[in-house]
């Protein structure tokens, strides 16, 4: 353990490399995080099939390569997809969920993740897939740090995905009445409304992010029918880091927790990889309880 | 209380097949029925389908040649398959299944150690013989089991060649090995927890030093950390395992990161299609294998092992992993333990088993107390122009391993 920080003390370079890569693969998280907080603030609902929107996202970019197609074309038709199944899931299944107890919606969405599980590896197969963007790599320093151009051209597109949806959110009418919903859904449609459909509308949007991500993901990591579920814990664990409601806050803590797993991997070993941000998470919640309790000892 | 009647008739009747004289393996008559519980869904859908292809090979064929010769009779073989999901609960609960309520009294082993470990405990217990094609783990073997039998190499040898081809690369260098520096990444599983230890031994027989020993989550989809450490502590051999998401990862990033390694070798190549699906990426790779068609191995009923791959290919439409051709094998073994006891009485077959000794074109078979198959190596190739070329053992090699590794 000493002699990785060593190594990363007597090469900074290699600092430079986990650091990029951190932030590289955090920004896939951003994504499928900032939908999931997206729903749960407005629906109040928690979407346990996160990571399989992901993966079919990645899929469809699959079967776009299988076709010749070039894999970023599969961006915004996954994303069209997602949306529309979206739009479904949320009129057959999601919409007698809001305003019920959570754990029927945890419930519920772990049947479509199941679901969508089995369906993909019906539908594809059970192997593992990754689709070669043939972008290539840049390489610095006599090669000791490379970038793969694919997950660059991931982050550009998580950035610029997430400041169209914040900006959506802040100025479009729509976006307004997602908010105003996410405030307070009784006054939202006394005001004329339609809650249902801004509902229908903010789980569609989410799935199309999830498959945009998805899409996004396939080009630079291995995907699989079952490999949902790790984009799902983490973006669960972003929210919550986050704190929910905080759009801005979401980008960060993906990142964050990138680069936060990357370095720890590189010095603990990658067997405490996962288990570090997991640590990190009860870290944060003991954290915000101690805040809160201090807090309330002063409103006393 | 009605339910209950019903339910005892049920069981009195299956156990009246269960004893029955001619063996309840034959339930309709002059079939034996074999037992599998294999991952059509869930993780290892894969090499599950894989596994059960393989079967229903050797199954038709052996069948199309006139079955099972037993006394004066002629049995076909049939099997009986259930998915189990590739959960180790469920193939137990199936395991069960298969040989209380089905009255199954041969079973073919599941795809993967874990699943194998979960139902050995249930054969062992009904005195079941099981011969498996796909669980390779050390602890299989060590627990004093008497009713499974492996065609396989075990887990802990399968990339010890790698090791050994370094160590002799560096002596034609005029280098003592001891000067070599070795990576491990391999997955937290008890699979390639076993390939660890075997890999681990052998550097440490060799005197190499170890410098990276990375265990991978199996929820880790990037392998880029572990990457970064070789490029900076530059080993001479890099060992991956992880089933197909790890080799497919790992030859991804190398490529990517451009990480220059003289020797990477990996398990689950052809099972995750790596030539096919990475082209470039992949080339110079070294890959595990427990066979390969080019290999001189052959036998009566499918003939070589070239033969064997171009009635799968024809038959499934895709080229022939390990996976599938161990799993024909199994069954073949069965096959010939069948017509050595000349019986179908459990512990006759088990007898037959054990003093299996036979030719296929999968390798030799002979097992030995714990159910090894101990007449098998296990064979290296490297991936030369896309196509996996058989490098080591040097006997049966037709290829020369290019060492090191052209830098892509």
């Amino acid at each position: 353990m000493i002699g990785n920080l060593q190594i990363l003390i007597d090469a900074p370079a290699l600092s430079l490399q986990l650091l990029i890569d951190g932030i590289l693969v955090g920004a896939v998280f951003a994504l499928a995080a900032y939908g999931l907080a997206l729903v749960w603030g407005v629906t109040n609902v928690i979407n346990v099939a996160q990571g399989e929107f992901v993966m079919l996202g990645g899929f469809i970019t699959v079967l776009c390569a299988d076709q010749g197609l070039p894999p970023l074309i599969a961006v915004p038709i996954a994303a069209a997809v997602l949306y529309v199944l979206g739009w479904v899931l949320f009129q057959l299944v999601i919409v007698h969920l809001v305003g019920r107890d959570m754990f029927n919606s945890v419930l519920a969405t772990f049947g479509i993740a199941i679901v969508l599980q089995q369906l993909m590896a019906h539908v594809f197969g059970g192997a593992d897939r990754i689709v070669e963007s043939g972008l290539g790599s840049w390489f610095f320093r006599d090669g000791l740090i490379g970038i793969a151009k694919v997950k660059v051209v991931v982050f550009v597109a998580c950035i610029a995905l997430g400041v169209t949806l914040a900006l959506f959110l802040a100025r479009s009418r729509a976006g307004q009445a997602i908010r105003a919903t996410a405030q307070e859904p009784r006054a939202a449609s006394v005001l004329g409304i339609e809650t249902r459909r801004v509902y229908a509308l903010t789980f569609a949007l989410n799935a199309a992010i999830c498959g945009a991500a998805g899409a996004l993901a396939a080009m630079a990591y291995t995907i699989h029918a079952y490999g949902g579920l790790a984009y799902t814990i983490r973006s669960f664990m972003i929210v919550v880091v986050a704190g929910l409601g905080n759009l801005a806050g979401v980008i960060w803590a993906a990142l964050g927790l990138g680069v936060a797993e990357n370095f720890a991997g590189f010095i603990l070993g990658a067997q405490y990889q996962i288990a570090f941000v997991f640590g990190l998470l009860v870290a944060v919640l003991v954290f915000r309880n101690w805040r809160l309790r201090r807090k309330r000892l002063t409103l006393r | 209380m009605r339910f209950a009647r019903t339910m005892s008739v049920c069981l009195g009747v299956t156990l009246s097949v269960m004893t029955g004289g001619i063996g309840a393996g034959a339930k309709t008559q002059d079939e034996i029925v074999l037992g599998a519980a294999v991952s059509l869904t869930g993780k290892y859908a894969q090499n599950g389908l894989n596994t059960k292809n393989g079967y229903d090979l050797a199954i038709s064929k052996i069948n199309e040649k006139g079955g099972v010769k037993i006394g004066d009779k002629t049995y076909k073989l049939a099997i009986r398959y259930y998915d189990d999901e590739s959960t180790p609960a469920r193939g137990t609960e199936l395991a069960e299944r298969l040989i209380k309520q089905d009255g199954v009294q041969f079973i073919l082993g599941p795809y993967s150690s874990g699943l194998t470990k979960a139902i050995l405990p249930i054969v062992e217990k009904h005195k079941v013989p099981m011969v498996e094609g796909n669980g390779a783990a050390r602890e299989l073997f060590t627990k004093g089991y008497r009713y499974i039998f492996a065609v396989l190499s075990t887990s802990d040898q399968y990339l010890t060649p790698a090791i050994d081809l370094a160590a002799e690369h560096a002596a034609k260098l005029g280098k003592t090995p001891d000067t070599l520096k070795v990576a491990l990444a391999m997955e937290n599983d008890p699979f390639a927890q076993d390939v660890r230890a075997g890999v681990l031994d052998d550097a440490k027989r060799h005197g190499m030093q170890v410098v990276i020993d990375d265990q991978l989550p199996p929820e880790l989809n990037d392998m880029s950390v572990t990457l970064t450490k070789v490029k900076a502590l530059k080993p001479d051999v890099l060992v991956v395992s992880g089933h197909e998401k790890g080799a497919l990862t790992a030859a991804a990033q190398i490529d990517a990161l451009k990480v220059n390694v003289p020797i990477v070798a990996m398990t689950h190549c052809d099972s995750a299609q790596l030539a096919e699906k990475l082209g470039n990426a992949a080339e110079h790779v070294f890959c595990a294998k427990q066979w390969h068609s080019s290999l001189a191995y052959k036998d009566d009923l499918f003939g070589t092992a070239a033969d064997f791959a171009r009635l799968f290919r024809d038959t499934y439409g895709y080229e022939t992993p390990y996976q599938a051709a161990q799993s024909a094998a199994a069954v073949e073994v069965f096959a010939d333990a069948f017509s050595r006891a000349q019986s179908l009485d459990l512990e006759k077959v088990r007898e037959a088993l054990a003093s299996t000794e036979i030719e296929t074109f999968y390798g030799p078979v002979k097992f030995d107390a714990a159910g090894r198959n101990v007449a098998k190596p296990m064979v290296l190739t490297q991936v030369q122009g896309g196509e996996y070329v058989v490098v080591s053992p040097a006997e049966w090699a037709a290829g020369t391993p290019v060492i090191p590794r052209p830098s892509p």
